[in-house]
């Protein structure tokens, strides 16, 4: 029997999704392993790679089709020897669901498992002329970078022109001479300006966020850490790694958060409106600038890992996230997440909360300050590193006092790390 | 009291004025017309829309003249010359009494009399209209449109008298039918009127200056028409120029010279129809010295705009290509760019097509394959012909032509070229899609309804890429 092709599930939570371009066309040789379709969601596009092989037979559902429903068939894989007959006979069947099922015959129909690879995050459909299109698709340019001067702000011929630096085509228009250069625009109040137009992850975000700090009341607890022993467990773990590795003070931060939501879950929870949810792992979302806008990969079970796993994923994640490369599964969903603004010498500040998560902490610089010490039994004043954790709460699902307590909990594990190995 | 100031007055109510006026006054300007003799211009009284009537009759005589060809006997038939006219100026003057209601029902003011302009500041300019050397009013307004339109090319020494020596005016309504007539130039207006007069059974000869006739048009298309016009028995004479025309009490005699020899001709009218020039003597341009004059053309950006702020001109008053359409479009670029509208360009001109109604007719758009080629364009091109087309051969019309050019890189419609019955009907199917960017794909995706002689287009598409069905 033929192999069908179903749409894939991107997402946990996919219904369906828009199937945006065709790799293959009719009658084309599919490897196990190629790239045959793009699905996109309302957050991602991603390419669908094939994992058996064959000839495409037929395509049911053609690109840029909207909508599709998950496991709905899109496409229909010949195997070796089959033909068309084949194809039309299993349609047929596919297409009279109400008959009965015949148990006495064992059925051959395979499924073929297709599994997104790859993903781009460009964000929402450019208009461009046909001729704009070909154009810019020839000397590889991108067009959502491209302001349009056609209607509806479509992209011309002559907006690609001006964004190669002209003189590639010509644009035969009359003498005219006061024609609008580059995408410059000017407000009412002759303010001078361009435009990048907001891309889904953009929008997406700023929805979240509004959504966030105009619904979740937020409250905010400071507490500073002296990192002293932290920087000196670091330095000497990475001494030993021999290039292994190389940890960093977020991985330890992240580390510290997910042992302290351990030891503290009270802290590692969610509310809804009927119940307060309270998390069993500390799945921690990592904030990370991408090019496209702010994304939040995570490191699930992080109270499981070691320093060195978490270190890994996170420059793994991180570097995929920049890259566009996230699949939805790893940076939907979280329980907790984490800020670091301390490399841009940030002393503190207050995240937003990303729901349907609890907890944000926002982490500050490292800082040398004197301090008094009662190491020695008396007081001496001493120079320290002190960093600045701020907790952003949903008051709703976390208290004062419980949120103070997980900061208590959390300060022990960064001051002393070698807690964190108990 | 008549309202003298307003947002905008155009000078002119031709096919560019009365247009602009009626989308100013939509975009809820108060708006005037200054029209010295009548609304709708040259092109709805004495250009276009009178000659379509005038070819029409020609083409039913050519029909009659082979009715048997489709089955009719017809035994006798006959023509009155002046009746011929007579339909024609009816249309005309419906029409131009339909512009008249247009602009009232939107509240446009319209003068009747000759407009000049006063004198021009920034916050707005003078206008005044006389009727018979009479002052009918002095208008003041924000912004000065001129619409002034052209007229023909006069050649020294062979001036039209309006008796044998005719422009295309007087062309436009014979007394009688004359028996022998030479056309001077081959462009639109001359191909036409020569196709006219043949088809009605003049002896037509047409002396054209470049080396085929409709010059501006692709040399395979001119070729392939001055082909069927020597088949419908016309002479044609390229490569020549009139050097002197003598007048006798009934006839003309044209001394046609071509390769260094002089060939008389004589016939008992002629028609001189080599070119135009601007009306812009006597509007006042001495009083808005922003105002230049270039080969007799108003100067103007891409939105119409003249040198003298608050000034503008529209249509065959600023130059070329000297078609209504093009001053139309031109009137509304102007006034929506004056009441701040979005999305206002100026105009391609490579995406301004041309029709000619001569039989049979042309039409085009874009560059000609010579023009494409020397742009540096590396091209594919198409071409389909009229007798593999079943329409075309049902209509018992199976001699044109579709040429389309591409650019072989990028897909992109450099040009397309047709000749043909009905092609200035076709034309437009090409000039969406070049307006719109459509690449040689979009056409090829695009489904042509059967049996029309549109699908010729389709194929011309297909023939250019290797795909043609048909032929």
């Amino acid at each position: 029997m033929p192999i069908k092709v179903l749409m894939p599930a991107l997402s946990p939570t996919m219904t369906e999704g828009n199937l945006a371009k065709w790799h293959k066309a009719e009658g084309d040789t599919v490897e196990s392993g190629d790239v045959i379709a793009e699905i996109e969601t309302d957050k991602a596009t991603m390419e669908v790679e094939a994992v058996d092989e064959g000839v495409l037979g037929k395509i049911l559902v053609p690109a840029g089709t909207e909508n599709v429903k998950v496991n709905a068939l899109i496409a229909v894989l010949l195997e070796d020897g089959e033909n068309d007959n084949d194809m039309d006979a299993m349609l047929k069947q596919e297409a009279t669901p109400a008959a009965p099922p015949q148990p006495t015959k064992p059925t051959e129909k395979k499924t073929m498992a297709v599994q997104p690879t790859k993903q781009a995050n460009e964000g929402s459909r450019v208009y461009a002329s046909p001729l704009a299109k070909r154009i810019a698709a020839d000397q590889g340019i991108n067009l959502s970078n491209i302001q349009g001067s056609g209607p509806k702000g479509r992209i011309v011929k002559a907006d690609v022109a001006n964004a190669s630096g002209g003189g590639a085509v010509s644009a035969a228009t009359s003498i005219s001479a006061a024609q609008p250069v580059g995408d410059q625009k000017v407000n009412e109040w002759g303010m001078v300006y361009t435009e990048t137009p907001n891309n889904n992850i953009k929008k997406i975000t700023a929805q979240r966020l509004q959504e966030s700090k105009s619904t979740v009341p937020h409250f905010y607890l400071t507490i500073e850490c002296r990192i002293d022993d932290l920087i000196r467990t670091r330095t000497l773990s990475n001494e030993q790694a021999d290039g292994e590795y190389k940890l960093s003070i977020n991985d330890f931060i992240l580390k510290a958060c997910a042992n302290a939501l351990k030891a503290y879950p009270a802290a590692n929870v969610a509310w809804t409106d009927d119940a307060v949810r309270q998390y069993v792992h500390a799945d921690i979302s990592v904030a990370v600038s991408t090019p496209n806008g702010l994304m939040t990969p995570i490191v699930k079970q992080a109270e499981l890992k070691g320093l060195k796993e978490i270190s890994a994923e996170i420059k793994d994640l991180a570097g995929r996230a920049r890259e566009g490369k996230l699949k939805p599964q790893e940076f939907q969903g979280g329980t907790f997440s984490l800020s670091n603004l301390g490399m841009y010498g940030i002393k503190e500040f207050g995240a937003i909360i990303n729901p349907p998560q609890a907890c944000i902490l926002a982490v500050g610089a490292g800082e040398q300050k004197p301090y008094v010490s009662k190491d020695s039994g008396g007081s001496e004043v001493k120079i320290g590193t002190f960093m600045t954790c701020t907790l952003s709460v949903d008051h709703r699902a976390v208290d004062g006092a419980v949120g103070a307590e997980y900061l208590q909990v959390l300060k022990t594990y960064i001051e002393n790390p070698a807690a964190m190995l108990l | 009291m008549t309202e003298t100031n307003f947002d905008v007055i155009i000078i002119g109510g031709g096919p560019g004025g009365y247009v602009a006026a009626i989308r100013a006054a939509q975009l809820g300007m108060k708006t005037c017309v200054v029209e010295a003799n009548h609304l709708g211009g040259i092109c709805l009284n004495w250009g276009c829309i009178p000659t379509k009537a005038l070819l029409r009759s020609s083409e039913i005589h050519h029909l009659l003249n082979h009715a048997s060809d489709f089955g009719f006997t017809v035994k006798e038939f006959s023509f009155d010359i002046k009746k011929v006219v007579e339909r024609s100026r009816g249309v005309a003057k419906q029409l131009s009494g339909g512009i008249g209601h247009l602009l009232k029902k939107n509240k446009v003011t319209v003068f009747d009399g000759f407009g000049k302009l006063e004198g021009s500041t920034k916050e707005g300019g003078k206008v005044s209209v006389t009727k018979d050397k009479k002052p009918v009013a002095s208008l003041t307004g924000k912004h000065i449109i001129i619409a002034t339109g052209a007229r023909a090319r006069v050649i020294p020494g062979m001036e039209p008298d309006g008796k044998q020596i005719w422009t295309y005016k007087e062309a436009m309504v014979p007394t009688e039918m004359p028996k022998s007539i030479l056309v001077v130039g081959s462009g639109a207006i001359g191909i036409e009127f020569a196709s006219f007069y043949r088809n009605m059974g003049a002896e037509v000869t047409v002396v054209e200056m470049m080396d085929r006739v409709m010059p501006v048009e692709d040399a395979e298309i001119s070729d392939f028409a001055q082909k069927q016009f020597k088949k419908q028995g016309m002479n044609i004479i390229t490569g020549a120029k009139t050097s002197k025309i003598e007048k006798s009490a009934k006839n003309v005699t044209v001394h046609v010279e071509k390769g260094g020899k002089t060939e008389k001709i004589t016939v008992e009218k002629v028609i001189m129809a080599v070119g135009i020039v601007a009306n812009t003597e006597d509007i006042g341009l001495e009083n808005v010295k922003g105002v230049k004059l270039d080969r007799g053309h108003i100067v103007t950006d891409g939105y119409m705009k003249t040198g003298e702020a608050g000034v503008y001109a529209i249509g065959d008053a600023c130059g070329a290509p000297w078609l209504a359409h093009k001053a139309s479009h031109e009137g509304v670029i102007c006034i929506e760019k004056i009441a701040g509208e979005k999305d206002v360009h100026p105009i391609n001109k490579t995406n301004i097509p041309g029709c000619t109604y001569c039989m049979p007719q042309v039409a085009s758009v874009g560059l000609t394959e010579a023009a494409a080629k020397e742009a540096g364009h590396k091209l594919k091109v198409g071409r389909f012909p009229f007798m593999a087309n079943g329409k075309a051969i049902a209509l018992g019309e199976p001699e044109g032509m579709v040429k389309t050019i591409w650019d072989e890189k990028t897909g992109e419609l450099l040009g397309a070229h047709m000749v043909g019955a009905e092609v200035t009907e076709l034309i437009q199917g090409y000039v969406v899609g070049k307006t719109a960017e459509l690449v040689e794909a979009d056409y090829m995706h695009t489904i042509f309804p059967h049996p029309t002689l549109s699908e010729m287009m389709h194929e011309s598409v297909l023939d250019a890429y290797g795909k043609v069905i048909h032929f």
